[in-house]
């Protein structure tokens, strides 16, 4: 599903961190360009 | 959704086109998924950021949508993931995002 997209990794503090997610994403051959992670307190 | 990070999607968007964007999410709960995803979809619900009235049409999913799961290596998914899918309420959160996507709205060009 990350063939040939642009993936923008979006993670929260109290989920999952957006680095975790550029992991997944990298290790399936999809291409990162963006990450961040949210934090609400 | 901070602001800030609104308007790195913003460029983003603007950059490699709509059509050619994911937006991967890792909110801990459904209500919090669906507003992330409604900001992406449509536009910042409350109004507050550069994305406000703004519909981008994003292709967005939960990184504990089962459809996400399946695409990538089982090791790497529970070491990176685990633990939170095991904690959070992934049935909910991926349906949260599912009724914002699948209700999706036009895509916009990029230009």
């Amino acid at each position: 599903m990350f063939a040939g997209k642009k993936i923008i990794a979006v993670g929260e503090r109290d989920g999952v961190a957006s680095p975790a997610i550029a992991v997944c994403v990298e290790a399936a051959g999809g291409e990162v360009v963006l990450t961040a992670t949210e934090c609400f307190v | 959704m901070d602001p800030q990070t609104q308007q790195s999607i913003l460029d983003a968007v603007r950059q490699f086109g709509a059509a050619n964007v994911i937006v991967l999410l890792g909110t801990p709960s459904p209500e919090a998924a669906a507003i992330a995803a409604e900001t992406v979809v449509n536009g910042d619900p409350t109004y507050a950021g550069p994305l406000a009235e703004t519909q981008l049409g994003l292709s967005v999913y939960h990184v504990l949508e089962n459809d996400v799961r399946n695409a990538i290596d089982p090791a790497v998914y529970d070491a990176q993931v685990g633990l939170m899918a095991e904690t959070l309420d992934g049935a909910a959160i991926a349906e949260a995002v599912a009724l914002v996507r699948n209700a999706g709205t036009r895509s916009v060009s990029n230009d």
